[in-house]
């Protein structure tokens, strides 16, 4: 698998223009991240997550070191449009990322500022509401639609540029439950489907867990960086950066602080499940 | 309550006025508002009467639908009547101590009230029979050739198409924002206009506050989706015209010379 993100020493830092002060919020960021794979972020607030985001479609620029997203560097500001058609962003609110009072116009607006021709748009903007599973709701008014729902159009919005790298910066964090699921069941839809490479920043360890990759933020660094089942049952590590981790992991790790024979790597309810029937098991046999 | 003010009061429809192109519609409301300041006597009225009457009967729209859109503006038009009645100079037909009633003031009052009358009901016509989203369209479409000479026009109904996008979402927000401010006791129903007006403030300010927020937000969403202005930007919606809006055209040409005529030859 080739990279498609490549990060080099990544630095970036804000200048109050009044004191003149400047804040360091990147402090050397390198990694790459392959096509196709679905990679979570994780940091507690203010780790510089949103920051790195907004690198990975030339919203901001490096300070210092180079970011290139499928070959191009994002510094080039000719290339601005290439790199931005490339990766689909979307945000927490989704409110605020609608332009447009019906949903298909809205879906249109990245097509159309591209100049792409009428039936062209027509074709994106019907393949991306049926990717989001909306094509239903084409000619309604955003503001009557669900949460979980609004935020399937702003992904599809993106998808009508067909990237090829989808960013979301806390997709969830406003919605319920229900919702929650319909957005992160899309996404890993469009990575396993469409071969999309896919990255989340969240909150939430249990949208984490089914990533392939899961990195960790920490003051402007990456701090921890593997599969799901490396980072999670690191639970101490875990809490010194003020992050949870999956309960199931979270409840494994008490377990086995207690003395209990368990496996600390279960992620998944259903994994912790069948590994404490095991333990009960085991000991009603050894108590025979 | 705030989702109750609708902007435009769209009446959605099918019908030939329904489907005529929002160019043509505003043309020809161009058109029909400077015919009703052309108009010179009775008679046209009564064609323009007649125009509505067949405009409102093709938009199947429920004619209390569009005389309801004179009710906000009626205080308005009695008043310009009741003026031009009591002010005019001329031949007397009614004393009551400084009151007087001419024959001149009679016609003018009633000219008033009629044409402002009939400005109501076509521009209640056009938005009860156009979605803000294609007035906006069409907007854009009539204004793009002055671009050349320094129109905003992009801009402006990428802010008319936005504003309408969020005026549901502010309104939802202020509603919000009452009743939590009701919840811990503040009152807008009762007191004095300023103290009325005192308690909006806890309102505003949070409200603007969201609303800029938001504009950030959305700035950046914007950019994401690869938005550079009006510059080589293509549209999903395609305005074409047909034979009925050629129709239209005529129709209102056809208004213009009858009123005309009328002109002439009424005196
Ligand atoms: N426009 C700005 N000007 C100055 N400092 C900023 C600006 N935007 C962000 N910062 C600072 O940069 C740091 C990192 O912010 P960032 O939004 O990237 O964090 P985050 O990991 O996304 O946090 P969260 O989980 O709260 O979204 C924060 O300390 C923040 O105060
Ligand atoms: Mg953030």
């Amino acid at each position: 698998m080739d990279t498609i993100i490549k990060a080099e020493n990544l630095k970036f830092e804000y200048r109050n223009d009044e004191t003149d002060e400047v804040t360091e919020v990147l402090k050397g960021v390198s990694i790459d991240i392959k096509r196709g794979e679905f990679v979570a972020v994780l940091g507690h607030n203010g780790s510089g997550k949103s920051t790195f985001a907004k690198h990975l479609n030339a919203i901001l620029t490096p300070t210092a070191g180079r970011v290139s997203v499928c070959g191009i560097d994002t510094a080039d500001e000719n290339k601005l449009f290439e790199i931005r058609r490339r990766v689909g962003m979307v945000f927490q609110n989704p409110d605020n990322q609608m332009v447009a009072n019906i949903v298909e116009d809205d879906v249109a607006f990245a097509p159309e500022n591209l100049g792409m021709p009428r039936e062209e748009i027509r074709r994106r903007v019907d393949n991306a509401l049926a990717a989001v599973n909306m094509s239903a709701f084409s000619k309604h008014a955003p503001h009557m639609l669900s949460g979980g729902q609004k935020q399937r159009i702003a992904i599809a919005g993106v998808l009508a540029m067909e990237p090829e790298i989808i960013v979301l910066d806390e997709p969830t964090a406003m919605l319920d439950p229900a919702g929650r699921r319909e957005v992160i069941s899309t996404v890993r839809r469009l990575n396993r489907e469409l071969k999309m490479t896919a990255v989340l920043i969240t909150h939430y360890m249990d949208e984490a867990v089914s990533a392939d990759r899961v990195i960790v933020m920490d003051s402007g660094r990456i701090v921890m960086d593997g599969v799901p089942s490396q980072i999670f049952p690191q639970v101490e590590r875990m809490h010194s950066l003020g992050l949870d981790t999956p309960q199931a992991t979270e409840l494994a790790y008490l377990l086995k602080k207690s003395g209990f024979n368990i496996d600390g790597t279960v992620l998944t309810v259903d994994d912790c499940i069948s590994e404490i029937s095991e333990l009960w098991r085991n000991k009603v046999g050894a108590d025979d | 309550m705030m989702k109750d003010i609708t902007l435009g009061q769209y009446f959605p429809g099918d019908t030939v006025i329904h489907r005529l192109d929002p160019r043509t519609k505003i043309l020809v409301m161009i058109a029909y508002i400077a015919i009703t300041f052309c108009v010179q006597n009775f008679w046209g009225y009564i064609v323009l009467a007649a125009f509505i009457v067949i405009s409102i009967t093709l938009s199947e729209i429920p004619p209390v639908f569009v005389i309801k859109g004179l009710k906000p503006i009626m205080v308005f038009i009695i008043i310009t009547g009741l003026f031009n009645l009591f002010l005019t100079g001329g031949e007397v037909v009614w004393q009551a101590g400084v009151f007087k009633i001419t024959k001149e003031g009679i016609r003018f009052a009633a000219f008033m009230v009629l044409r402002l009358t009939f400005l109501i009901l076509g521009t209640s016509l056009l938005t009860l029979t156009t979605s803000p989203i294609s007035l906006t369209d069409g907007m854009y479409r009539l204004l793009k050739p002055f671009s050349r000479i320094g129109l905003p026009a992009h801009e402006l109904s990428m802010m008319m198409s936005i504003a309408l996008r969020f005026i549901p979402t502010l309104m939802e927000e202020t509603d919000k924002i009452m009743k939590a401010q009701a919840a811990r006791g503040a009152d807008f129903e009762n007191g004095s206009l300023v103290q009325r007006a005192k308690a909006m403030i806890p309102i505003l300010v949070p409200l603007f506050i969201s609303a800029f927020r938001r504009a950030d937000e959305l700035a950046t969403a914007m950019e994401c989706r690869c938005y550079n202005g009006g510059n080589g930007r293509t549209s999903l919606h395609e305005l074409k015209l047909e034979h009925r809006d050629a129709l239209a055209g005529v129709c209102m040409v056809l208004i213009l010379a009858a009123v005309i005529f009328l002109n002439i030859a009424v005196k």
